[in-house]
């Protein structure tokens, strides 16, 4: 073992040596650098120090298939819910919400809102029988009664596109964030962020990332915890004062307390609604949690943890944002009537505001911590299509635990490489239709396969893979035809399709295509896969015959 | 699972009575969470003004209860399901598995 310690502590040295080095070069600020933060730079090498020493601690832990993907099923539903919570809060939710309740004020609230109450729904419909079904993926799940080949190969081009894309946004949000948090150079921010991930997951695979996942949510609703506290205690603990500041700040304009027309249209409002809703539950990253734990009473009490985190997270986020007016606006980091470094920087300078040099620092490691958390479970989820989905349930049946985990640890390196590719080569691109595209898809074919896989006696393995790919293309189409590619990227006027979330549609075209294509299905594959229902739903009702945790 | 156990199981009146109850709450669950969200897009889509009202100090609109409300509801809403499931349904499934293993 002392070897892999070696190996670990050697990627680590490699992705940090330069950092030292080059730091020590860019400290002249030109307007996007800032000069190298020493507080920041210094917590964060501690965190990363502690993430190796838990990978090498997993790693040694990580032998059989199970424990690479599921983390050996031994995860309880407290840690999972962490987990799922630390998935959930992203960088570009922690920053991104908290930016847009600094720049709109109630609209941000009801975009945090669209993002919670997904939550409930997964408890009440997915979470169990997933639980009670699944092995390792959900693609384990959709598959379950279905002719294999057609429907894992689906549901792993479902996963690794929303996997890819998330990453781009992941990586792109990553190098700027640390370009402005650290004064690092953008493409040396994301070798090392691709560097850190394959070590993470390609040793410590499951067991590793999760336990990354949760020692961030830990630090992430600490920090920001102290941010609203330290907020509400300089408005006297009371909202009145803190939105009438704001409202001062802001030149008396009352508008941030009301909402400002970002539902204005009602199909726009509901199709978002639905891409958030839904789209949460085809993330192949967080429906990979629910294997992590020993049987269905735990994975339901992970949804509920996670519900309270989220949900407690997001209101935190909202006092956040409604301090940032209160108390950055006018003073030293803002320029020019905005913020230095934009919207999305709003939390971290009110951290700087708030607790000085070393608050700020801690804050901006903070944030880097999720990036390389979120980033690892979307590595790993990637990797798992690629290694359990289409390498040993198509190309290889026969293919031994060995030869999958070995393979899950290639694809671990390709997505890593990957993401250091795309997120150096989107760097200047305008992103912004990635992250609604991965949730569209997520939507609009992981979703209506897997729920209807579980609920719908009569669906066929031909209704769900012209559906599932129906829903998929049409995704693809929309957000391609819609206002962020068709007419900011590509500049070909106005978008034929005018909602820049089209899951209404697409989720209707995909359901529809599922039900027409099951329905008018006479073949004897269709007879099979309809019988295989009961035996199905009994399993998904008592998790008799469900994947257990593994002995140590 | 063979014909014979999916037969016996399916004959069970827990079973029965688990996939009943837990359908049920499931379903009025969920719906219940659909109408307060989508009730609450509509209501800001078809009038904003309602959310102009000031309710408590000089500041504080109608807006700011309602959305912290909706976070608290769906955060209850899930520990009551996992309450009734910890409850009522883990008791049946073990009585269930009881019976056929």
């Amino acid at each position: 073992m002392n070897s892999l310690f070696k190996t670990l502590f050697s990627f680590m040295l490699l992705a940090l040596l330069p950092m030292v080095a080059m730091a020590a070069g860019t400290i002249e600020s030109d307007g996007t650098k800032v000069a190298t933060n020493w507080p920041a730079i210094s917590m964060f090498v501690a965190f990363v120090g502690l993430t190796v020493y838990i990978t090498y601690w997993a790693a040694k832990r990580t032998k059989s298939a199970k424990d690479f993907y599921a983390a050996g099923g031994g995860i309880t539903g407290l840690q999972n819910g962490l987990a799922i919570a630390g998935d959930y809060m992203s960088a570009a939710s922690f920053l991104g919400i908290t930016g847009m309740v600094y720049l709109k004020g109630y609209d941000g609230l009801i975009f945090a809102i669209g993002f919670l109450v997904g939550w409930p729904i997964i408890l009440f419909l997915m979470s169990e029988r997933l639980r009670n079904l699944g092995k390792y993926t959900f693609t384990d799940v959709a598959a379950y009664r279905f002719k294999q080949t057609p429907i894992r190969v689906l549901a792993a081009f479902g996963s690794i596109a929303v996997v890819i894309l998330y990453l781009i946004a992941q990586m792109v949000g990553a190098g700027k964030l640390i370009e402005l948090l650290f004064g690092l150079d953008f493409d040396y921010a994301v070798v090392m962020v691709g560097v850190l991930i394959i070590a993470y997951v390609s040793f410590g695979g499951m067991l590793a990332t999760t336990w990354v996942q949760i020692i961030k949510a830990v630090l992430l609703l600490s920090g920001a915890t102290f941010i609203a506290i330290a907020v509400m205690y300089q408005m006297d603990f009371s909202f009145d004062t803190l939105f009438k500041t704001a409202v001062e700040k802001r030149d008396g304009d009352m508008s941030i307390l009301f909402s400002g027309g970002f539902v204005s249209d009602p199909i726009n409002a509901i199709s978002l609604g639905i891409a958030l809703m839904f789209g949460t539950a085809g993330l192949p990253h967080i429906l990979m949690r629910f294997f992590t734990v020993p049987d269905a009473k735990e994975a339901r009490k992970s949804v509920f943890y996670a519900a309270g985190f989220i949900g407690f997270f997001y209101i935190l986020a909202f006092i956040i944002g409604f301090g940032a007016v209160a108390l950055i606006v006018g003073g030293e980091y803002f320029v020019d009537g905005k913020l230095i470094g934009g919207n999305n920087m709003a939390a971290i300078h009110l951290s700087s505001v708030i607790g000085g040099d070393y608050f700020l620092g801690f804050i901006s490691a903070v944030a880097f911590a999720t990036i390389l958390a979120v980033v690892s479970g979307l590595t790993l989820a990637g990797a798992s299509a690629i290694s359990h989905d289409i390498y040993a349930n198509v190309i290889n049946t026969n293919a031994t635990e060995e030869q999958e985990t070995k393979v899950a640890r290639y694809a671990t390196i390709v997505i890593g490489a990957l993401a250091i590719i795309f997120g150096i080569g989107f760097k200047d691109q305008n992103i912004a239709f990635v992250v609604a595209l991965a949730f569209t898809i997520a939507a609009s074919a992981n979703f209506p396969v897997l729920i209807m896989s579980m609920y719908w006696k009569n669906m066929t393995t031909r209704g769900a893979v012209i559906g599932g790919w129906l829903g998929l293309s049409s995704a693809v189409i929309m957000v391609l035809l819609g206002p962020v590619v068709w007419t900011q990227i590509l500049d070909m006027g106005a978008a034929i399709v005018p909602y820049k979330f089209p899951a209404l549609f697409t989720v209707t075209i995909a359901f529809v295509g599922i039900w027409f294509f099951s329905m008018t299905d006479k073949s004897a594959r269709a007879a099979k896969d309809k019988e295989g229902f009961e035996a199905q739903f009994i399993r998904s009702q008592t998790g008799i015959g469900a994947e257990g945790a593994s002995e140590h | 699972m063979d014909q014979a156990k999916i037969e016996k199981i399916k004959s069970l009146p827990e079973y029965q009575q688990l996939v009943k109850e837990r359908t049920s709450l499931a379903w009025k669950l969920s719906l219940s969470i659909l109408v307060v969200y989508y009730g609450y897009i509509m209501l800001l889509a078809f009038n904003s003004e309602f959310f102009t009202t000031i309710v408590s100090g000089e500041y504080v609109s109608i807006g700011f209860p309602i959305g912290v409300a909706i976070i608290i509801f769906s955060f209850l809403l899930t520990g009551y399901y996992v309450k009734k499931a910890n409850d009522d349904f883990d008791v049946l499934t073990a009585k269930i598995k009881k019976e056929v293993e």
